[in-house]
């Protein structure tokens, strides 16, 4: 008999295959906004938690300005020298700290050329930073002194410029400075903020100050702690001596900011979570319009097979088997858009993980969740028109035009 | 037992409405029916027959009076419980046909039997058969616009068959039919009461109402007339 009622509701949808459409178009659109949703925002998730283990442990990041929130953001602080960069390495919590200069160039290798960001640093970059090396080696401590022209190259700008072919020993040039390749980075993926991180090149410090910038300026450190130091105790150690060194009067601001990177990558995670709750809540409203949707067509449908229904009554269906019947058709109604509606959320997921350089990481769960919501939006919206066609008066139905 | 009508009514009223808009469709009827007749139901517009043929049938309720179905008191049952006795005593002739539009003759003959909850095999197998029985072999798999309006009655009074009931109750069977068609739909009624179904019929034409073994005239809500058919077809 359920199956009997099951193949009544399939025939009823495949008979108004436009009316059917448009009326999940709602549930579609509610779970499958849902599911991308919920898909995209735990891939990139997956992604902070993945960056906060790929900065490595307990790395303090100090730049010159006030606190940053982001890339970009510095105001006209000065900057720090390398003196800086050695007495920072003689505090005992520090374990290593990495000098660096940023500047951008473009990078030519025979016919191939990269525009990329270089970042004048020490070997200790390399550790602190949670890098490996691929291949090839860091800086020596010679060629740090000497601002020799050696790099490391970044596996974005490797590929650019030499895809398969072999790059270590072979010179590049950045703009004046004929550089010869060392060392090679493992790739680490895109970043919290989804932009590549093995988009880069390291040089020492000194190569990038006299060749590239032409000053002497560090413009941040990155500073591993010793184990067993907090970040805070890091964080206070570290502002007191440059808030000495930089000879600011007690009371004032600091001219310069120390910032802890998992801090900002559980701060990323949170607003990812946040985001992620948001735009569901609305793809649940959404979820409840469809719901209202098919609750208005079926009630439409029982007005427009009232005469149906009478025929069924007369023929000894009773109030019972009418109601199912139509609960039935509603459910399945909603059942087929959330079905449709999940495979076009994962495939949104999918397209937009691929887009944000995320891991795609579909969840079972949600995707049940999804089914067994769209199942109940049936059971819902569908019992209110299911009754009133139960309810009708099989005399009053028959001769119904 | 031999001799408990099918059908009794007893004091039958049907009432409409309520104070100055109270109209009484029947008035006090009594009317019994034996099993294996053929009672045809006659009289002018408003007179009640088609109230007390949707009473007979199990489609509405007395206001007052017992309907008695085989010595049982059926006047006081719910709805799913003359739902029940629709199913499996009564089967419906209307004048519009009622088929199932865009749905074949075999599945709307199986209609009844789906809700008497046989397995799909033996539901064809027997609407196959009251198809066979009406004369429209061959014609399974036609939907209702493919046939003509005396096919169609031939449909309806199959489905009537399928859930083997004991009476038919056909309201103005013929009305939409043509007089060819209507006296080949009242010879197949009337061939189907010779094999043992006692048939009820509401018209309100004399020439039809002489295919009937017995005639009862409504008027006003009250029986005026209940006599053999002496001429009969």
């Amino acid at each position: 008999m359920l199956w009997e009622t099951v193949r009544l509701a399939i025939i009823a949808i495949i008979r108004n295959k436009l009316r059917s459409f448009l009326t999940v178009l709602g549930v579609v659109i509610g779970v499958a906004a849902v599911i991308a949703m919920v898909t995209v925002g735990q891939g990139s998730s997956a992604q902070v938690s993945a960056n906060v283990a790929s900065l490595g442990t307990n790395v303090l990041i100090v730049r010159p300005g006030k606190r940053m929130m982001g890339p970009g953001t510095r105001d006209t602080a000065p900057a720090f020298t390398l003196r800086d960069v050695e007495a920072l390495q003689d505090l005992p919590v520090t374990a290593a700290v990495a000098p660096t200069s940023s500047t951008s160039s473009t990078v030519v290798f025979g016919n191939a050329n990269v525009t990329t960001s270089i970042t004048g640093t020490s070997a200790a970059y390399i550790t602190v930073s949670n890098w490996v090396l691929d291949d090839g080696r860091a800086f020596t401590p010679a060629e740090e002194r000497q601002g020799a022209a050696v790099c490391i190259l970044g596996e974005t700008v490797r590929e650019k410029l030499f895809g398969s072919a072999e790059a270590l020993g072979q010179t590049v040039r950045i703009k004046a400075i004929s550089c010869e390749v060392v060392g090679l980075l493992q790739p680490k993926g895109a970043g919290s903020f989804g932009q590549d991180q093995d988009d880069l090149l390291l040089m020492p410090i000194r190569t990038v100050q006299r060749r590239l910038a032409g000053n002497q300026d560090v413009s941040g450190m990155s500073i591993a702690l010793q184990d067993g130091v907090s970040s805070a105790r890091g964080i206070s150690e570290i502002t007191a001596l440059m808030r000495e060194r930089r000879r600011i009067e007690p009371g004032a601001e600091d001219n310069f900011s120390v910032t802890d990177m998992k801090e900002i990558a559980s701060m990323l995670t949170s607003i990812n979570t946040v985001l992620a709750g948001l735009l569901s809540s609305v793809a649940a409203v959404s979820l409840l319009v469809g719901g209202i949707g098919i609750m208005n067509i079926m009630l439409v449908s029982v007005t427009e097979r009232t005469r149906e229904i009478g025929i069924r009554l007369a023929v000894g269906a009773t109030a019972g088997q009418v109601l199912t019947q139509f609960l039935v058709e509603a459910i399945m109604l909603s059942v087929l858009g959330g079905v449709v509606g999940i495979a076009l959320g994962l495939g949104l997921a999918y397209v937009a993980s691929r887009y944000m350089v995320i891991p795609f990481t579909p969840d079972p769960m949600v995707v049940v969740l999804a089914f067994g919501f769209s199942a109940l939006v049936g059971v819902v919206f569908g019992f209110f028109p299911a009754r009133r066609a139960a309810r009708l008066d099989p005399i009053e139905a028959l001769r119904h035009q | 037992m031999a001799d408990t009508p099918l059908i009794q009514l007893q004091g039958i009223a049907r009432v409409y409405g309520e104070g100055e808009a109270e109209v009484r469709a029947l008035d006090g009827v009594d009317l019994a029916i034996r099993k294996g007749e053929f009672v045809a139901i006659m009289g002018p517009s408003g007179s009640g027959k088609s109230t007390a043929m949707n009473i007979i049938g199990c489609l509405d309720r007395p206001t007052a009076g017992r309907y008695l179905f085989e010595g049982t008191d059926v006047s006081g049952l719910d709805r799913d419980g003359r739902a029940l006795l629709r199913r499996h005593f009564l089967g419906f002739v209307f004048q519009g046909f009622n088929l199932l539009p865009r749905t074949t003759a075999l599945e709307n003959v199986e209609l009844p039997l789906i809700y008497k909850g046989l397995p799909h095999a033996e539901r064809v197998a027997k609407a196959r058969l009251a198809l066979e029985r009406v004369g429209l072999a061959g014609r399974e798999h036609h939907d209702p616009s493919q046939l003509s309006g005396g096919q169609q009655q031939r449909v309806a009074i199959a489905r009537a068959l399928a859930g083997e009931p004991m009476v038919i109750l056909a309201d103005e069977p013929t009305g939409n039919l043509d007089s060819q068609r209507s006296h080949e739909i009242m010879q197949l009624l009337q061939q189907l009461n010779r094999e043992g179904i006692t048939v009820v019929m509401v018209t309100h034409e004399e020439d039809i109402a002489a295919y009937a073994s017995r005639l009862v005239v409504f008027v006003d809500g009250r029986l005026a007339r209940d006599e053999p058919v002496v001429a009969r077809v």
